[in-house]
């Protein structure tokens, strides 16, 4: 038996650092890690947009989109929404302990194809964690991209993801971050309502601009009518898809929406090629 | 590659030379009967239909440890592989096939260290069928009662001998190490076993005409036709599981003592379970979505990817549905609809 290059055998990352992000029911804790073995620590590549199988031995493994963009260092982010048994698990971890990681997988956000485009990002809730490599990554390379406009909403300002580093943002001429909670708080300077709305209200130009929405179903659903309605072609619209993954290469079944495999031909979608297949907003 | 001949006196003498290797053969289990190592002195037992369950069980075992690791430790090992390579002797046809077909799975891509030993360490003995069962369909799906696609050997009853066709090198390894008790076959013994698998293939009753069907399958999504074939499924597995090209599975890790190992075992699409997200939401949340997503992916999806129908008309899950959910009777239903 092959034992280099066996693609089920996953390597070992310590925590460098972990805190919560939301808390409650379906808390969401994010994760710094740092791969244990040089060699792998130095060749890891991914790009933004792409998953990978994070577990531990005996609990299991669950796919996790990576929420840092390779920009930002030789360490991954991981922000986990507990669910289930080994997303509970992992919100047991603290800094100084140690989980397997296997990847990347999957293919990723055209981000050099958008090159001298206005980039728009429309996540709801948990949605945020697939889009945050593309902000940091334009963030990262500026003077390759136009306008970055953010639009980001959850339930309510407790759901809110990287909430710090969003409101940090700074809107200038070129960058700016909108974001929404579904009910009125007290000291809630942003908008109220969902983000489908938001989004008219930004009412981002379709002109030289890429769209790229993640978020529970219902909300990509209005988000993609309202892209529509603001005349976004279906070639300047992306989403992620995720389904429920087993192996992450191509080989247990599982992730098929239509022909396509997520864990291969996915998790990101262009809306061209995503309305051809029926089961993709199952 | 010459063709052989071997007296079926001679079977026990024959298999008696491959003792270096596990040969596997049909075996009764209670009620089934599955591919099995062959004990001491015993005789292969080559008067059958077909087993119940397939052999795909040897290069796709139903469970299987990929990894291990010692509880409380990070570091994880790949499970050692079989020490010995395996004869699947008695293999009809069909099974055979299958297993190329999913060879386009397990090696597309990545290889699939695992399934690529199993499958490299395998020599493929077949029996070419002379009594179809009443529900296959081989020779709609592009295979026959004779098909030699997938075997290293292939196996003709000729009365009291087999007719020996070496087709591939480990066949030709396995026909050497046999030499003694194999005669050269005569053009007659060839004749023979032509007519035979003429004879067979023309016995075959139920066929169906596939073409059309791969490129316009999916345009019937929402036709009525996928409630009305589920209606009556329970959900049971039964003909995924026992499915030669079907080859989803699971993951599970499990812990006894110190000991861990995460292990694969056989997955089926028709369970509720197997796409239900961990948020509860389920994309396939019915068995219409369910029997709609079986059926296209074994005569849709497979053939975008890997140009082959995922279906080898074996019949196994007509036979075993407890409620007669018949996969011809669904496709009739769908060229009707095309």
């Amino acid at each position: 038996m092959r034992e280099n290059g066996n693609p089920y055998k996953p390597h070992v990352a310590s925590i460098e650092d972990a805190w919560y992000e939301t808390y409650g029911d379906r808390a969401i804790k994010t994760f710094k890690v740092v791969f244990d073995d040089e060699e792998i620590k130095e060749s890891w590549e991914h790009r933004p947009g792409q998953c990978a199988m994070i577990g531990l031995p005996g609990v299991g493994e669950s796919m996790i989109s990576i929420s840092s963009s390779p920009t930002e260092g030789k360490f991954l982010r991981f922000s986990v929404m507990r669910m289930g048994k080994v997303t509970q698990a992992l919100h047991e971890l603290e800094p100084g302990d140690k989980i397997t990681v296997r990847g990347p997988y999957g293919n990723s956000f055209p981000v050099d194809e958008w090159k001298g485009k206005k980039i728009i990002t429309i996540g709801g809730g948990i949605g945020q964690a697939p889009l945050r490599p593309i902000i940091e990554y334009v963030k990262a390379n500026r003077a390759d991209y136009e306008d970055l406009t953010i639009i980001y909403g959850s339930r309510t300002s407790g759901d809110l993801c990287f909430k710090g580093e969003l409101e940090e943002v700074t809107s200038t001429d070129d960058v700016s971050c909108h974001l929404s909670i579904d009910v009125e708080e007290e000291n809630w300077q942003h908008y109220v309502g969902f983000v489908p709305s938001l989004l008219m209200e930004v009412n981002p130009s379709p002109e030289n601009a890429i769209a790229i929405t993640c978020g529970p179903p219902i909300m990509i659903r209005f988000v993609l009518e309202n892209l529509k309605k603001l005349n976004f072609e279906d070639e300047q619209i992306y989403t992620t898809l995720e389904n429920r993954m087993k192996c992450g290469i191509g080989k247990c079944g599982r992730c098929n929406a239509g022909n396509l495999y997520v864990c291969k031909d996915g998790p990101v979608f262009n809306y061209a090629t995503l309305k051809q297949v029926p089961e993709s907003f199952a | 590659m010459e063709s052989l001949k071997l007296s079926k006196e001679k079977l026990g003498d024959f298999v008696s030379k491959l003792t270096d290797k596990e040969l596997l053969v049909p075996q009764k289990e209670g009620e089934a009967l599955k591919f099995a190592p062959l004990a001491g002195e015993d005789m292969p037992e080559l008067d059958y239909e077909n087993t119940s369950v397939p052999p795909k069980n040897a290069v796709f075992p139903h469970t299987e440890t990929m990894l291990q690791f010692e509880l409380g430790k990070m570091d994880m090992q790949v499970a050692a592989g079989d020490e010995k390579e395996k004869v699947l002797l008695g293999v009809r046809p069909c099974d055979a096939r299958a297993m190329v077909i999913i060879d386009n799975l397990f090696t597309w891509d990545v290889d699939d260290p695992y399934y690529v030993d199993k499958r490299e360490k395998s020599t493929v003995v077949g029996l070419a069928c002379h009594e179809p069962c009443s529900n296959c369909f081989c020779t709609s799906v592009g295979g026959g009662p004779a098909s030699t696609e997938g075997l290293d050997v292939l196996l003709t009853d000729l009365g009291d001998s087999y007719l020996v066709q070496p087709l591939s090198e480990k066949g030709e390894v396995l026909c050497q190490a046999g030499a003694d008790v194999l005669e050269k076959a005569s053009d007659a013994d060839i004749q023979g076993a032509e007519k035979a698998h003429e004879e067979a293939a023309n016995k075959i009753s139920r066929h169906i005409d596939t073409a059309g069907i791969p490129e316009n399958l999916p345009s019937l999504w929402e036709h009525e036709l996928w409630e009305e074939v589920s209606r009556s499924c329970l959900g049971c597995g039964i003909c995924t599981f026992l499915c030669p090209p079907c080859h989803c599975f699971d993951m599970q890790d499990e812990v006894e003592g110190f000991e861990g190992r995460r292990c694969r075992t056989w997955d089926s699409c028709m369970f509720s379970e197997y796409t239900m997200h961990a948020s509860g939401h389920n994309p396939r949340h019915s068995r219409r979505e369910r029997t709609r997503n079986r059926i296209n992916h074994k005569y849709s999806y497979y053939v975008d990817k890997f140009d082959v129908i995922a279906c080898v008309g074996c019949g196994r899950c007509i036979n075993l549905c407890p409620v007669n959910i018949d996969i011809l009777d669904i496709l009739s239903k769908v060229r009707e609809a095309l």
